[in-house]
């Protein structure tokens, strides 16, 4: 202090004050420590309690995994190799892979049938997920579905053409009558398609399947984990645009379309998804022509994609009733009709605030599909369940299985919602 | 308080023609049973400069909501650029993109840049190509002295801006008519300043528009017209310095008396 004036009141400071190295307890490990494991008393206990814990677990879960069999061919050769030792038999996995990824039924010198489809499935949700990148992708999205209906079921090839002719021609009429009137355009485009398919139908000739070029393969071979990702991705991206409509529909101001919406959402929210599932299974049939046999596949998708689109409608609905009255204002006085405004302005907005909810649904929706076991479709945890834990070679083998099960399923759920924090990361635009 | 005189710029002159801009006869609106517009008759010229004020509650908003169908009303006739105003929804946005309006609350929309906000309502009602309606939007926010702000969102700007902005855009759809509902109502003192002289620079081009503000200085200085409005109906309408300086009704006296007395 000598430099300072020391008598005045005033003071001036003439030079400067060094910097000094902060006390070894101001940062490092052992500050961390403080902070963040043993602040007070009862976090330091809640840290010894949590890491002996964590100890008790990994002590013998840890041993289990490591020490695991992978090339035996059963459970009681599994146990001979172990010879009494702790550890885990996952040659149920490397035996049984094919049948947990594909089922039992699916005709194995054809697994890469189904195998491309998933490789092309990335390709096809990439412009869909990542917005940046190139429009023009989005066409092969939309021819994404013809392709993976053919990859998985084969026969003739007419049948995914015909389907895809009849959605263009669809989309063609809506495209150019949309303008003069949207009733008009939306029914004109639904009647055109229907059209289109039946005149093409009557082009397939019966047992075309049978001289396809793709052996066809029909929907009861479907199985395992393959089953799931087919249900979910089906049903997530139907139930989608479906709960828009549906939320959409129930804030309209036409009492009619209203009330067949709010009954519908009501209905399906207050029924549980088994029961709709069973109806999928048994009763659906009677909805439709008598004589038709209308696929089991199709008829849970549609059952599941009916179930979440009601959640979904519901989360929408509460985005759009977050949106402050001032933005349909804002969008009406500049002159832009109802489909504009709502395509435009409130959907973007809406969307936006319901992505932690519309994710939860698919999340959720994701991990129901496993429930189509209970109505005799082998997918993962109907394989798992059914044909290999019946077996001889592996009754017994429940943890490594259900592990392997849980393990495919997590990685999926986490990825989405992984994505689903970067989108809104990526759309926050209010305060920057 | 938050006057405007002295603003540098000398009174506008009038311009006021003989075209109707804006007619509205026998107007009644009711909010379920409430009455809140009673046989309101007005007619604007075009290039005419209202500026409406009144107490809260006297329905003076509402007045200029119906003007765009905002709100419906259930008795009288409005005609907005010889479109008579009905419930056919291609004569309501057929006025609404001729009409401009601007918020209390900006109602911008922020999932857009400032530059999309500008520039939605020509590409998608107008049909305007892409790159013209940038060059139109540019033009405009340059008028309103934000150009460099053109690629921010909304939520990144003062509200003053945010209302520039709003009047930017209303610009962009080149509307003949420009309706204002409290425009400087929501922002701080200091920012008042900045949207009222785009204002008046508007009003200096011969814009047609209806104000409904409590800013006084504005309405001495740029309006041709100042409408009293109590309890739903059209108390007192005269030239700014006669309403100001000599007004008629007890109650214009009174809110006056009121607003002007501190």
């Amino acid at each position: 202090m000598s430099d300072t004036q020391q008598h005045s009141v005033a003071f001036v400071r003439t030079e400067a004050i060094p910097e000094r190295e902060p006390p070894y307890t101001a940062s490092g490990p052992l500050k961390w420590m403080k902070d963040n494991l043993f602040a007070t008393p009862f976090n330091g206990i809640l840290t010894i309690v949590a890491v002996y814990l964590i100890y008790m677990i990994l002590s013998s879960a840890l041993p289990w995994m490591l020490n695991g069999i992978w090339t035996t061919s059963s459970l009681a050769e599994c146990r001979t190799v172990l010879d009494g030792a702790v550890g885990a038999c996952f040659s149920v996995l490397t035996e049984r892979w094919n049948q947990l990824l594909f089922g039992f039924k699916y005709p194995s010198e054809l697994y890469w049938r189904p195998g491309l489809a998933f490789m092309l499935l990335f390709v096809a949700i990439a412009p869909v997920l990542f917005f940046d990148l190139p429009r023009k992708l989005l066409i092969f999205t939309g021819l994404y579905p013809f392709i993976a209906y053919y990859l998985v079921w084969g026969g003739a090839i007419g049948v995914p053409l015909v389907a895809l002719a009849g959605c263009v021609a669809g989309a063609v009429f809506y495209q150019s009558f949309v303008a003069r009137n949207f009733a008009l355009g939306f029914l004109g485009g639904v009647i055109a398609a229907f059209v289109t398919w039946y005149i093409g139908g009557l082009f397939i000739p019966d047992g075309a399947n049978n001289t396809a070029w793709m052996r066809a393969v029909p929907s009861r071979d479907l199985g395992g984990f393959m089953l799931n990702m087919m249900l979910g991705v089906t049903c997530v991206s139907l139930s989608l645009p479906l709960g828009i409509a549906l939320a959409l529909g129930r804030q309209s101001s036409m009492p009619l379309i209203k009330v067949i919406c709010v009954v519908f959402i009501e209905f399906i929210r207050g029924v549980p998804l088994i029961t709709l599932l069973f109806v999928a299974s048994v009763m659906l049939a009677y909805f439709f022509p008598p004589d038709s046999t209308v696929d089991l596949f199709l008829r849970v998708v549609i059952m599941i994609t009916v179930f979440s689109a009601a959640y979904i409608a519901e989360v929408i609905r509460g985005g759009l009733a977050a949106l402050p009255k001032g933005q349909y204002e804002g969008a009406d006085s500049l002159g832009l009709d109802y489909a504009q405004a709502t395509r435009l302005i409130i959907l973007p907005q809406a969307l936006k605030i319901s992505i932690p909810g519309i994710v939860n649904v698919a999340v959720g929706l994701f991990k129901d599909t496993t429930l189509v076991s209970v109505i005799s479709m082998f997918d993962l945890v109907g394989m798992i369940r059914g044909p290999i834990l019946a077996s001889t070679a592996w009754n017994g083998v429940y943890w490594e299985l259900l592990g392997f099960a849980a393990v495919l399923f997590f990685v999926v759920c986490y990825g989405i919602s992984q994505y689903s924090q970067w989108l809104e990361r990526r759309l926050a635009t209010d305060h920057r | 308080m938050a006057m405007t005189e002295n603003m540098g710029t000398s009174p506008v002159e009038m311009k006021v023609s003989d075209e109707v801009a804006i007619s509205i006869q026998g107007m009644n609106k009711w909010y379920g049973t409430f009455h809140v517009l009673r046989d309101i008759d007005l007619t604007v010229y075009e290039g005419e400069r209202i500026v409406i004020c009144g107490p809260s509650g006297s329905g003076k908003s509402t007045l200029i909501r119906c003007i765009n169908a905002l709100e419906e009303h259930q008795a009288g006739s409005i005609t907005v650029d010889g479109t008579l105003l009905s419930s056919d929804l291609k004569n309501i946005d057929k006025i609404r993109s001729e009409v401009g309006m601007c918020f209390q609350h900006f109602n911008l929309f922020p999932h857009l840049t400032i530059l999309e906000n500008c520039t939605l309502a020509p590409i998608w009602v107008r049909k305007t190509p892409k790159k013209e309606a940038e060059e139109t939007a540019m033009h405009f926010l340059t008028k309103v002295k934000i150009p460099d702000q053109a690629n921010k969102y909304p939520g990144q700007l003062s509200g003053g801006q945010q209302q520039r902005v709003a009047i930017a855009r209303s610009l962009c759809m080149k509307p003949r008519i420009m309706l204002f509902d409290e425009p400087t109502s929501a922002l701080d003192p200091e920012m008042i300043k900045e949207v009222l002289d785009t204002m008046i620079a508007l009003a200096e081009e011969g814009m047609t528009m209806l104000c409904v503000t409590h800013e006084m200085g504005f309405a001495r200085q740029v309006a041709n017209r100042v409408i009293f409005m109590d309890a739903g109906q059209i108390v007192e309408q005269n030239e700014p310095e006669e309403f100001f300086n000599n007004p008629k009704s007890d109650r214009t006296q009174l809110f006056l008396s009121q607003i002007l007395g501190h």
